[in-house]
């Protein structure tokens, strides 16, 4: 592990640190906003990741002049993860939506968007069935 | 909103730009940097803000909420018919070479800009809509605590 | 922009692989145009028809090994995007649309009794876009375009579990977990995907096959693999990732609940096969260990623990959903074996499961429409008051047990077979003793549909004939192909074949 290894591949670094982060949000926090920031921060890691790999060295940016007399000299990036990316955005900001509309719709049903208190009301929904309706293996076996 | 006089008479004057720079981004998208999404996101700002500050009911008397998403329905409609268009003339799926076969490059111009249109139509209902949706739920705060 | 200065002119033949996916795609816009929930229905019942017919002609068409390569907008692939049609997703193919086409005319009664009005038009819509999405998945050559149409079919289905919040309000929750878990599987797999592309710069299935097929020793690729593996294995909900499924089954409107476990699951199997035999070659060592040690265990674990939990279940829905995550076990034994019979066997039991399934769940859904509940203990001595669909009960759950005669034998036996061609004869047991497991659930149902003595104080009337006949349809569905094995034998091996010699060509 030399520096120029660590250096080489900073893109890389950032990407898996923030992944990381993400993910531990999307894990760790109760809060179902902040899960879906956490998942928000973990779908971004990934647009960066592909981003990155689409710059090649000493590129600018891939459009050719209007009127079309392309240098040979010129190096262009490569422009396909970025297309790429655009579409995963737009499906980031679906999801995104969806979520929060979820969201809204939990608060006004249950009251809370907290986890464990929502698991809490769905397990006291669920005694109740056990009662009514005969016992069955819950939670989330 | 009716106190912030500022707010109100900035947001007039801003939401004419607004759209037209959504216009430019929209059309001039085959020439340089833009586009669809980002001219329909653009487009939608200023509704949202004009929402925002005079209120929900009164953007809805402007872009009715089932105008919203019929609209929404015919951008991908626009888009999926270009499709189909291409199809009739007995090519692939969005060739759009084949508008005019003599001139493949302006069949080309012709497709991206109503691919384009469609594309930006869709996304700027698509945000009203999300912004309709949200904002419709009962407030938790109320106008003059903030 | 030379990409096409000639034109060829093509035949609807020709545009086949394209229009399967294209007329459900404009029909969904088209609902909410209208806006009027009769034309909805019946625009999602043509546009399905219509893809079916469109699948089955397909299928015929590439049945001997052939291949239909369609270059979407003329660019001819590996840079283009490209669709891409062989036996095995023909089968997908025509499955998904298959029981699309049975299951909307019943749709229609158990949609109105279970959805408020107002939502019907974009019921069908969100429809729609889901069974575009899972065509489109299965269709495509290109591994970026899987994510895409993944993601188009994923969050169409959030939308559709959440209106199940108009029984339950549990399905919202369940929706939101399925969101949180399957954005994750989405993008582990668009990482592994990006990782593919570092290593090979295409994106293209058959050309990343070539590609690849040197290169089983490179870290980034064996990335990619286990990335791949993990964010599919949660859409197709291998066992321990499966815990969104049973809440998502169980509070999903009863047509919903049918029609993404005969489908949803498969066309994410679907996906895990062609990247781990067309894509990856079967030779790839780093492969093979994990088949070995992580799949096949992971297998065993779900037939086992999936039904043992399934036997303990007071909801039938919750049931059949544990049961679902059972038989995905056995498809990815079949995975885990990775010889030619045990991939067959995968997709038969692929085909037949999804039968199997859409009988039961709307037999469940017939249940719930006339007793308001699917708990095991309201449907006492439902037998005698609703004849038919009982019946049809009792004929998907000796399916789903594997007695002969029935679809699920077939599958089982050649998985069987499979495992004793590899001499692994405990293994053979383990799937029989599995099944016994099925009879335990299976007949706690049957017991209380026949038994038990119905309560007479409420008059129960058998469902309408729109809800009947597609259950029957299915039901025999799962009789006929468990006594004329030659279509779904012939396509399987053909499928397997062209799996794997798939990036060869």
């Amino acid at each position: 592990m030399t520096m120029e290894f660590i250096l080489g591949h900073l893109n890389y670094w950032l990407f898996i640190v923030l992944m990381m982060i993400g993910f531990y949000i999307v894990v760790a926090r109760g809060n179902y906003i902040k899960k879906i920031v956490g998942l928000n921060v973990f779908q971004v890691s990934v647009f960066m990741f592909y981003i990155s790999i689409g710059k090649v060295e000493g590129g600018t940016a891939p459009i050719f002049p209007v009127d079309m007399n392309i240098d040979p000299n010129v190096i262009y990036s490569n422009p396909l993860p970025h297309v790429l990316i655009l579409t995963a955005i737009v499906v980031g900001i679906a999801t995104t939506s969806l979520g929060l509309a979820l969201i809204v719709r939990i608060r006004e049903e249950f009251g809370t968007i907290e986890e464990d208190e929502i698991l809490e009301i769905e397990s006291k929904l669920q005694l109740e069935e056990n009662s009514t309706e005969g016992s069955s293996m819950g939670g989330r076996a | 909103m009716r106190h912030h006089l500022l707010l109100r008479v900035i947001t007039k004057l801003l939401v004419g730009p607004i759209i037209l720079f959504a216009l430019y981004v929209q059309f001039h998208g085959d020439y340089s940097p833009g586009g669809g999404f980002q001219a329909g996101v653009i487009f939608a700002v200023a509704f949202i803000l004009f929402g925002i500050v005079f209120g929900l009911s009164k953007v809805k008397q402007v872009f009715p909420p089932w105008l919203v998403h019929k609209l929404a329905a015919l951008g991908v409609l626009i888009y999926a018919g270009t499709g189909v268009y291409s199809l009739m003339l007995g090519a692939t799926y969005l060739n759009y070479s084949a508008f005019t076969p003599d001139h493949p490059e302006h069949g080309q111009h012709w497709g991206i800009l109503i691919v384009e249109l469609g594309v930006g139509v869709t996304v700027a209902a698509v945000m009203v809509a999300i912004y309709y949706a949200f904002a419709a739920r009962p407030p938790v705060i109320s106008d003059e605590e903030w | 922009m030379a990409s096409a200065s000639i034109i060829p002119s093509l035949s609807i033949i020709d545009q086949l692989p394209l229009l399967t996916i294209v007329v459900p795609m404009i029909a969904a816009p088209l609902c909410v145009l209208f806006g009027n929930r009769h034309i909805a229905w019946l625009l999602a019942f043509i546009a399905s028809l219509v893809s079916f017919l469109f699948s089955a002609h397909m299928l015929l068409q590439v049945i001997d090994g052939d291949v239909l390569s369609y270059h979407l907008g003329g660019w001819v692939p590996p840079l283009g995007i490209e669709y891409r049609v062989d036996a095995a997703n023909a089968f997908v193919l025509l499955l998904i649309s298959g029981i699309s086409t049975v299951i909307l005319p019943y749709a229609r009664q158990s949609v109105a009794h279970e959805i408020k009005k107002v939502s019907h038009t974009l019921f069908y819509c969100c429809y729609l876009l889901c069974f575009t999405g899972l065509l489109g998945v299965v269709v495509t050559g290109d591994a970026f375009n899987v994510f895409v149409f993944l993601e188009i079919s994923s969050l169409s289905t959030y939308v559709l579990i959440a209106m199940g919040a108009e029984r339950d309000k549990r399905a919202l929750t369940s929706a939101y977990d399925y969101l949180i878990l399957g954005t994750i599987g989405a993008t582990f797999f668009v990482i592994g995907i990006g990782f593919l592309y570092i290593a090979t710069g295409t994106l293209n299935m058959a050309d990343l096959a070539v590609r690849l097929a040197d290169m089983g020793d490179n870290r980034t690729v064996q990335a990619g693999c286990a990335f791949i593996v993990v964010g599919m294995g949660l859409k197709a909900a291998i066992y321990p990732l499966h815990l969104w499924l049973p809440s998502a089954y169980t509070y999903a409107p009863s047509v919903v609940t049918v029609f993404l476990a005969a489908t949803a699951t498969k066309a994410a199997i679907y996906i895990l096969l062609r990247f781990m035999f067309s894509i990856f070659q079967p030779e790839f060592v780093f492969e093979l260990h994990t088949l070995t040690w992580i799949i096949m265990p992971l297998a065993i674990l779900a037939m086992f623990a999936a039904s043992l939990i399934a036997a303990f279940q007071a909801d039938l829905k919750r049931l059949l959903a544990y049961s679902s995550v059972a038989q995905v076990g056995y498809m990815i034994l079949g995975i885990g074996l990775a010889t030619k019979i045990s991939l067959s066997a995968t997709i038969i039991h692929l085909f037949n499961h999804g039968i199997t399934k859409a009988v039961l769940f709307m037999v469940v859904g017939a249940f719930v429409m006339r007793k308001g509940s699917s708990f095991i203990k309201n449907l006492n001595g439902l037998g005698k008051q609703m004849p038919w669909t009982c019946a049809a009960f009792v004929v998907g759950g000796l399916s789903l047990i594997g007695v002969p005669g029935t679809a699920g034998f077939i599958s089982k036996w050649l998985l069987i077979d499979a495992a004793l061609e590899a001499d692994l004869w405990w293994l053979a047991m383990l799937i029989v003793l599995s099944s016994l497991l099925a009879v335990v659930y299976v007949w706690k149902t049957v017991e209380v549909l026949y038994m038990n003595e119905p309560d007479e104080s409420i008059v129960i009337k058998e469902v309408p004939m729109t809800m009947l006949i597609p259950m029957w349809i299915m039901a025999l569905a799962c009789i006929y192909f468990g006594l004329n094995t030659d279509i779904t034998l012939t396509s399987a091996s053909v499928a397997v074949n062209s799996l794997l010699g798939g990036g060869a060509q």
